[in-house]
């Protein structure tokens, strides 16, 4: 197809003077590259040295930025028309930025790095650039194992971690930066190591806190790009709103089960979080991982991709999970992906924004106020000890235990009867209500859900929660039965 | 050769110590003849960066290059190059400059202090995108 190139004034020199000039080409890239085979003089204004379009240089098919469209492979019909556009960007020189403030690669890291160098789309010039780069990562648990390990082997110069757990047994299933060897260890010091093992030229700092309003802009601050490997919705929020403020990249990464999402949040490019669920879901309605459990491999999955798009933000890549949401199913095996559109109402980065600092997101999650649920009347509850002195006393009681049968399987407490929280208020016939009932789950939160549930449905006997689930049974009063 | 009158230089140093301590930018309109470029008319542009980076960098989107390029066309005129300030460093073209720049184009940068701007000079990339070479500003009066 016939198309026209429009020349800038300055660039017509390198192109016998003309200031159009007409092509056959099917898409826009061809057209460029007909154009700069003809009149090589343009090439290097136009392309740098790894053959990518000049960063500064933006190329306008009719009126669209081609990046907006097919990017070099947006196709051209007749009669179109290609107009290349500076985008003038220039400054007194900053260290470690750009071009030859870069930092340099030692011998040994070219080495390291060979497999990268060799590819045009990283080269020595992408290389420099992870070096230069500084990462914040949330969390060093299912997600932030392979976000910190491919990061570090990547060679990103600068990796900040967050966290404030110790490693335990229930962690190494998928948390593959600790080890057997780290059991009891703190979390960013098991990770600091396998870091520096995986790669000892990066730099690793770690942060010994929990993510919370008043230090997360102070930690944001000093880094390029933050990575969310969070549990759960009041840090997920507290993320997003500290990238919104602080105009960083938020690559997202969440899993459940066997189903986990992945998306970049920047603010100034395309959506945010907020954009795509502006209020947290009821408390108590989705579950953690901890009550609904996870596929030990899904978040190596799921983290392996947030590494991925971390690295290409670094590099300067074109198509960033930036207004896409993916989803993940391992268990049929499906990648889906949707579009995320930026919306102008959003209360963090829409037009006229209401939130303009952190606020407190375990209050905007109503966390604190529903950690259990509300009950009429005051849920009354039985400690572990308690309950077995009863047992040994030989008070007449009977305790229902309201988990999964799978849990069941796993550990249960001598005597219980199984009716899962599900089932609870349809079975409430077979709970005798002349007697005492104890009423217990794994860590006591469906428990109360049960009891609840019991009383508004109409159950007129004694319920008593157990306190801390059977977990506190296995801890105070017999370690034969197995934690999970 | 730039040719510039005295009262537009002046409007660059104006727009540079109004932004400072942040890089200001504008585009310079006029024409092409046969003793290089006449400036007639500038046009300020805000600084697009962001409010962090706004001390080091400074960027002309395209959309308002294009919206520069599209009124210097009704008033029949050419975009000749580029006018920047440097906030308390030198008035000479960084790394980062040559590597976001093109030949032809007029790059005059100001070295802007908090009530003065003081040195400012005019700069030409040289067509192998080696280095930027000085370019002669002749200041006209008016």
């Amino acid at each position: 197809m016939p198309i026209t190139i429009t020349i800038p004034a300055p660039l017509r020199q390198f192109a016998g003077g003309q200031s159009q000039i007409t092509v056959e080409a099917n898409t826009a890239g061809e057209a460029l590259d007909l154009l700069t085979s003809t009149h090589t003089g343009l090439r290097r204004h136009l392309f740098n040295d790894q053959n990518a379009l000049r960063n500064f240089v933006n190329v306008y098919l009719n009126d669209e930025d081609i990046r907006h469209a097919s990017g070099p492979n947006t196709p051209v019909k007749d009669g179109d028309t290609i107009m290349i556009v500076p985008s003038i960007a220039g400054g007194a020189v900053i260290e470690t930025e750009v071009g030859q403030s870069l930092p340099e690669l030692s011998n040994e890291e070219i080495l390291r790095y060979s497999r990268h160098l060799i590819m045009p789309e990283v080269g020595m010039q992408g290389q420099r650039k992870l070096k230069a780069a500084s990462v914040l990562m949330i969390g060093t648990g299912g997600l932030g194992a392979p976000v910190g390990m491919y990061l570090a082997a990547a060679g990103v110069g600068r990796i900040g971690i967050v966290d404030f757990d110790v490693v335990e047994e229930s962690n190494l299933q998928r948390q593959i930066i600790h080890g057997t060897k780290d059991l009891g260890r703190r979390k960013i010091e098991s990770a600091r190591d396998r870091l520096r093992d995986i790669n000892p030229h990066i730099e690793i700092e770690t942060h010994e806190a929990r993510l919370t309003s008043h230090n997360a802009m102070r930690l944001f601050r000093n880094y390029d790009i933050v990575v969310d490997g969070t549990d759960n919705f009041p840090t997920r929020y507290l993320v997003n709103d500290a990238c919104v403020l602080s105009g960083k990249p938020n690559v997202y990464g969440s899993i459940f089960r066997f189903e986990g999402q992945a998306s970049v949040f920047w603010a100034e490019k395309g959506a945010c979080y907020r954009c795509l669920y502006p209020e947290p879901p009821p408390p108590g309605l989705v579950p953690s991982c901890a009550e609904g459990g996870v596929l030990g491999v899904l978040p190596g999955i799921v983290g392996a991709i947030q590494a991925n798009e971390t690295i290409k933000i670094i590099l300067g890549a074109e198509d960033l999970l930036i207004n896409r949401l993916l989803l993940f199913d391992a268990w049929p095996m499906k990648f889906r992906e949707f579009k995320l559109r930026k919306d102008p109402k959003c209360p963090v980065c829409g037009e006229e924004p209401t939130i303009k600092e952190l606020i407190d997101y375990e209050e905007f999650c109503g966390v604190a106020a529903h950690q259990l649920p509300q009950t009429e009347s005051k849920l009354e509850e039985i400690s572990a000890t308690e309950l077995n002195a009863r047992r040994l006393r030989g008070d007449k009681i009977q305790i229902i235990d309201v988990r999964e049968p799978h849990e069941f399987e796993i550990a249960r407490i001598p005597g219980t009867k199984l009716i899962p929280l599900g089932h609870v208020v349809s079975r409430m016939n077979e709970i005798d209500h002349e007697v005492e009932t104890i009423v217990h789950c794994k860590g006591g939160v469906r428990s109360a859900k049960a009891i609840e549930a019991l009383k508004r449905a109409g159950f007129q006997g004694r319920l008593i929660n157990l306190k801390g689930g059977i977990s506190a049974w296995s801890d105070d009063v017999d370690p034969r039965v197995a934690k999970y | 050769m730039i040719t510039i009158s005295e009262s537009l230089l002046q409007e660059i140093r104006a727009h540079g110590v109004k932004d400072y301590p942040y890089e200001c930018c504008g585009l310079l309109l006029g024409r092409y003849g046969p003793d290089g470029k006449v400036v007639t008319e500038t046009y300020p542009i805000s600084n697009a960066r962001e409010e962090s980076a706004k001390r080091n960098r400074f960027l002309i989107e395209p959309v308002e290059l294009m919206r520069g390029e599209r009124y210097a066309r009704e008033h029949n005129l050419e975009v000749v190059g580029f006018y920047h300030s440097h906030p308390d460093s030198p008035a000479v073209p960084s790394q980062y400059d040559l590597e976001h720049a093109w030949p032809t184009y007029s790059y005059i940068i100001v070295k802007t202090l908090a009530h003065d701007a003081t040195d400012l000079f005019s700069w030409v990339q040289e067509p192998d995108r080696s280095r930027f070479n000085q370019e002669e500003i002749r200041v006209v009066s008016g």
